[in-house]
């Protein structure tokens, strides 16, 4: 209700209309994806189209089942469309080869998990410099310290995640996704393992480092709180954008 | 694969055991047991050192008790063309009218349809006519060539008699004819005596012993085979022992296996504890899992015991041969008895190493394992207390090591080998977490992110990297321990032969050598060859085999008019060698090896009673000397003494000494020149010294195989562990994907943690190994063997080996690295 009463309602074509495609960092055009399973093909997201910008905080919003998480492993170039395309920051996700996705998803993309997805065996700093590691970039802790403060957890660095909360293993999480300036970055469900106060901080990170960092922020979520923090939501329903609310 | 992985590991532990265990049974005296069957069924033999007078079975013979006697003539005879050794043996065909010998030949000369062959007394009294056993494909009529001693003879086979497959395999012949071809006319090797039905043995013998001379020895028949097997018990045990690392390497496997099962396996315990299993419900799934797990490596391991007992039989009986007594392999039976062995060593060993785990299984609680969200479970490592029982166990073993024997066993010393590996595996989990922990960042910042990654999860897993490198290092361990033992050895011996071995020429018969064969040489040509220009003088070394204090021992004389110039020995006392020989110049003094007085607990000083061509006198050691040469031990005396007891002048061997500047080449080429018509073999110091050590290496090639397979069983471990990491890790692997990890480097991540696997384990190895090879060498040998070994540091073979071992770990990564690249990030991520 308040997101209808304080938004443009649009249809999923209307929204591509009104949005200009040159400042757009991910792009979904016509995108379709199929699952085979028993032989049988079942349709995970149909004919879908969407553009996020820098700096747009976009909450994905649907059943179980919709095809958020799919829309996010593409957005993410760790999966690809049956058809349609994929551009993250113009490139087209299915025409790279595996070395060029991989290098895409280190440069472009950070992803925050609901259950953290934290490396018990690193430390705080470790965990967070881990994508600049895996990509041989240099001044890794630097940059992990900046993350870290922009997350509010300076002085925890040499802590291992066992010896944290849950909401500063998100927070942990989202530097991490940060760490290497990402232009997207993709929250699966990053307030469903916490408590609603908890929660509610990480959103209000998530909301704030969007707009610093410019980054196009897609979340998924189950909850209505959740979504309520993002300029635009995106109900998907039966693989399909049902409507695209922008405030 | 990974229980495929694991109870192929059993299997192999299973097989090394069981072929071990065949083919110690098949290599020890199966020339002397083809020598006992010949020898028919008799309850009472007659030995003595040096042969038995011929009056003595004339005495016997005329006897007034119901006795049967018989006589014997036993030595070897070689087959040129095929380089095979056979028991060669003499008996009285006439007189005997043997069963199967006569009866067989007859047969067989009647159904030749070649030549119609009939056999006459004339014929079996000819001294080349032969009697052979079936596997040599002769048939009556036929010649074969035979060497004894130094001489070869064209021989007629007669007949042909059924020998099971060669493993009753002889040469018989006339025992008059052996006589004269072996030069020992006048003496009988073996008299053998049949009781009346129902006679007390023990009474009889005492009976009879009264007639004898002192020096003649009766005792009931096999005796010989029995002191073999005495002698061969301590080489044998050793070798079993060995064989009994793949098992405990395998036991290690299993018991991770079975640890991880648990793990992995918490939450559906606790459904099932909920449903309403109890604790002896648990406890008999996963019992029942090692038993299926012992049952099925035990069944695998059975037919590759069976082929591997073969091999193993081979070389083991070039060992016995060299080292003990003549022998070859004999036929290998997998009995029922070794197919119960194998299922209870399988189930056994299975059963044992899962009773922790199971243990631990038992203890989850239904709640706790079902939590939701709940992190994997991390079992408690107690570190501290683990050191402090690995110190415990340390000094334990220390102090075994410096215990007696028992029995002539190194009891103690095994007790202080296992302890030390328990006490190794005790503090393996604080090694590889200190170890883990103080070098994962110098090692991130050589090698990478991977190698960051790797050193803190095997930290972190430290339960299970811990039992892995305890598996692989328990390995790296023994091959260490063995590698510098016989290393050590090896370098003693090759020391002890440059002092050893003076002369510029040695002699010997031709035919394959073995430490129980002593045949000769002749006179006429020893007199010819010390008449030769270039020689300076030539030492006739004659040897015995003789029977003292119920083992076989040789007994060997030297010309000591020779020797004293030209020998420089190592003696206990570590007085000159002139001053020790000197003693010994024709007089009741002999010197003794190092093992005999192991073997016999005697020193220098004590006197030895020895029974010598029909008379028994006393000997005093006048000093023991350092011998590598064989384990049965040596007596040495003057060659004039031992003349007078035992007057056959033929020696053994001769070792020629030459003139100074006298031309080697030259004297050799004279020497084979006068030689002609003889089977002599002719080697220089440094020949000699090569063929001892190429038969030192033989002799040691069937650790090296237990080894391999030690090895190889804990390289497959390592593989399964890496499986089951990539398994339990998988959403590790799937969000490194999703962080920008490529393939390549996942594959790298797995490749570095089986690498480290395989470093901590070599140097964790490579210690253990060190202090092992200490209890090896100053405890075990010498308490089985009674050789002093100096410490040697053999670097290029066991960097070789290690090296070997380290690419092998690495290696066993590459199939995990695969799966680990193959996931799914999609779906391992998302699994809760």
């Amino acid at each position: 209700m308040i997101l209808r009463s304080t938004t443009n309602h649009q249809t999923a074509s209307d929204a591509e209309e009104h949005h200009h495609p040159a400042m757009s960092i991910l792009s979904l055009q016509n995108v379709s994806k199929d699952y085979v399973a028993g032989g049988q093909k079942i349709p995970a997201l149909s004919d879908v189209s969407l553009t996020v910008s820098g700096g747009e905080f976009v909450a994905l919003v649907g059943r179980s089942g919709c095809g958020k998480s799919t829309l996010l492993n593409l957005a993410g170039a760790m999966d690809f469309p049956t058809s349609g395309t994929v551009m993250i920051d113009g490139q087209v996700s299915s025409t790279l080869d595996e070395k060029a996705q991989t290098r895409l998803r280190r440069d472009k993309v950070g992803f925050v998990f609901q259950s953290f997805q934290l490396l018990h065996t690193l430390t705080v700093f470790e965990n967070v410099e881990l994508p600049l590691l895996l990509a041989g970039k240099p001044r890794a802790r630097k940059a992990a310290e900046e993350r870290l403060h922009w997350v509010e957890l300076d002085g925890l660095g040499d802590r291992f995640p066992h010896q944290l909360s849950g909401g500063q293993m998100q927070r942990v999480a989202i530097a991490r996704a940060l760490v290497h300036s990402p232009k997207i970055l993709l929250a699966d469900e990053p307030t469903g393992n916490l408590d609603t106060t908890t929660g509610s901080m990480i959103l209000e990170l998530l909301r704030r480092l969007t707009q610093e960092q410019k980054t196009a922020t897609i979340m998924a979520t189950h909850s209505v709180e959740a979504a309520s923090v993002c300029a635009t939501l995106v109900r998907l329903r039966d693989g399909r954008i049902e409507e695209v609310v922008r405030r | 694969m990974r229980l495929g992985l694991m109870v192929l590991a059993v299997a192999l532990g299973v097989a090394v055991v069981l072929a071990i265990d065949l083919a110690g049974d098949a290599a020890a005296g199966s020339f002397h047991s083809s020598m006992e069957t010949l020898a028919g069924d008799n309850d009472l033999e007659v030995v003595a050192s040096g042969g038995v007078p011929e009056r003595i079975f004339a005495t016997l013979s005329t006897e007034p008790v119901p006795i049967r006697v018989t006589a014997r003539m036993e030595d070897f005879a070689n087959l040129p063309n095929s380089k095979q050794t056979l028991p060669l043996i003499g008996i009285d065909l006439i007189g005997e009218g043997s069963r199967f010998i006569l009866e067989g030949a007859v047969k067989s000369s009647s159904s030749s349809k070649d030549t119609g062959y009939q056999t006459s007394f004339e014929q079996l009294m000819e001294p080349t006519s032969i009697w052979v056993g079936a596997s040599l494909k002769k048939n009556p009529g036929d010649t074969l060539e035979l060497l004894i001693n130094d001489r070869t003879y064209m021989c007629t086979v007669r007949g042909v008699y059924p020998d099971s497959n060669g493993t009753e395999n002889a040469i018989v012949m006339d025992i008059a004819a052996a006589q004269r071809i072996l030069g020992r006319t006048g003496t009988l090797d073996r008299i053998l005596i049949k009781l009346p039905r129902n006679a007390d043995l023990g009474e009889w013998e005492k009976k009879l012993d009264a007639g004898l001379p002192e020096g003649v020895q009766i005792r009931p028949q096999g005796s010989g085979t029995t002191e073999n097997r005495k002698m061969l018990a301590a080489f044998r045990w050793n070798l079993r022992l060995l064989s009994y690392i793949a098992l405990v390497v395998g036991a290690f496997l299993i018991y991770n296996t079975i640890s991880v099962s648990v793990v992995r396996r918490r939450p559906e315990i606790g459904v099932v504890r909920a449903l309403g299993a109890s604790r002896a419900d648990i406890l008999f799934a996963f019992l029942g899992e090692a038993v299926c797990l012992g049952v099925a490596g035990a069944l695998l391991g059975l037919p590759l015991g069976r082929v591997m007992a073969s091999g193993a039989a081979k070389l083991m009986a070039l060992t016995v041969d060299s080292l003990y007594v003549s022998s070859r392999p004999g036929l290998i039976e997998l009995s029922a008895g070794s197919v119960a062995l194998a299922l209870l060593i399988g189930i056994g060993v299975s059963v044992i190493s899962a009773l922790a785990p199971t243990r631990e299984a038992m203890q989850v609680s239904p709640v706790e394992a079902m939590a939701r969200g709940r992190r994997e479970y991390t079992v408690q490592v107690h570190k501290e207390r683990d050191v402090l029982i690995a110190a415990m166990l340390a000094g334990v073993a220390a102090f075994a090591a410096r215990l007696p024997a028992v029995a002539g066993k190194p009891l103690f010393g095994y007790l202080a080998t296992v302890l030390l590996i328990a006490s190794a595996s005790f503090a393996m989990p604080a090694l590889v977490s200190f170890i883990s922990r103080a070098t994962s960042k110098l090692l991130g910042r050589l090698f990478g992110v991977e190698a960051l990654l790797a050193s803190r999860s095997l930290a972190a897993s430290l339960r299970r990297s811990s039992v892995l490198v305890a598996a692989l290092s328990t390995s790296v361990a023994m091959m260490v321990s063995v590698g510098i033992m016989v290393g050590s050895f090896r370098q003693t011996v090759v020391a002890w032969m440059n002092d050893e071995l003076p002369g510029d020429l040695y002699l010997r018969p031709a035919g394959n050598p073995a430490a129980d064969r002593h045949p000769t040489i002749s006179v006429e040509l020893t007199e010819k060859i010390a008449g030769l220009p270039g020689i300076a003088a030539v030492d006739r070394l004659r040897a015995y085999e003789i029977n003292y204090g119920g083992m076989p021992v040789t007994l060997a004389s030297v010309d000591l008019r020779v020797l004293h110039v030209y020998h420089q020995s190592d003696f206990f006392s570590g007085r000159p060698t002139g001053e020790v020989l000197a003693e010994l110049r024709g007089q009741a003094n002999v010197i003794v090896s190092e093992p005999f007085t192991y073997k016999h607990h005697v020193k220098a000083g004590d006197t030895l009673q020895l029974g010598l061509g029909g008379r028994k006198d006393s000997f005093r050691i006048a000093d023991v000397y350092f011998d590598y040469a064989s384990e049965r031990g040596y007596i040495l005396m003057d060659r004039e003494v031992l003349l007078r007891y035992l007057p056959d002048p033929t020696p053994s061997t001769l070792a020629v000494f030459l003139q100074p500047g006298a031309d080697a080449q030259a004297v050799r080429a004279a020497i084979l020149e006068i030689a002609a018509g003889h089977q002599i073999l002719i080697f220089s110091d440094k020949d000699l010294r090569g063929e001892a050590i190429r038969i030192f290496d033989r002799t040691f090639a069937i650790t090296y195989a237990l080894e391999a397979v030690a090895i190889i069983v804990a390289v497959m471990g390592i593989a399964g562990a890496l499986i089951a990491l990539v398994i339990d890790r998988r959403r590790e692997f799937g969000l490194l994907r999703f962080l920008g990890a490529s393939s390549g480097q996942l594959r790298k991540l797995i490749l570095v943690e089986a690498g480290l696997l395989g470093l901590f384990a070599n140097a964790a190895g490579c210690v253990l190994g060190y202090f092992l090879s200490l209890i090896l060498v100053f405890v075990i040998n010498k308490q089985s063997f009674g050789w002093t070994i100096r410490f040697h540091w053999p670097f290029p073979v066991l960097l070789g080996a290690l090296t070997i071992v380290y690419v092998a770990t690495v290696l066993a990564g590459l199939y995990p690295a695969r799966l680990a690249v193959r996931l799914n990030p999609l779906e391992v991520v998302h699994e809760e």
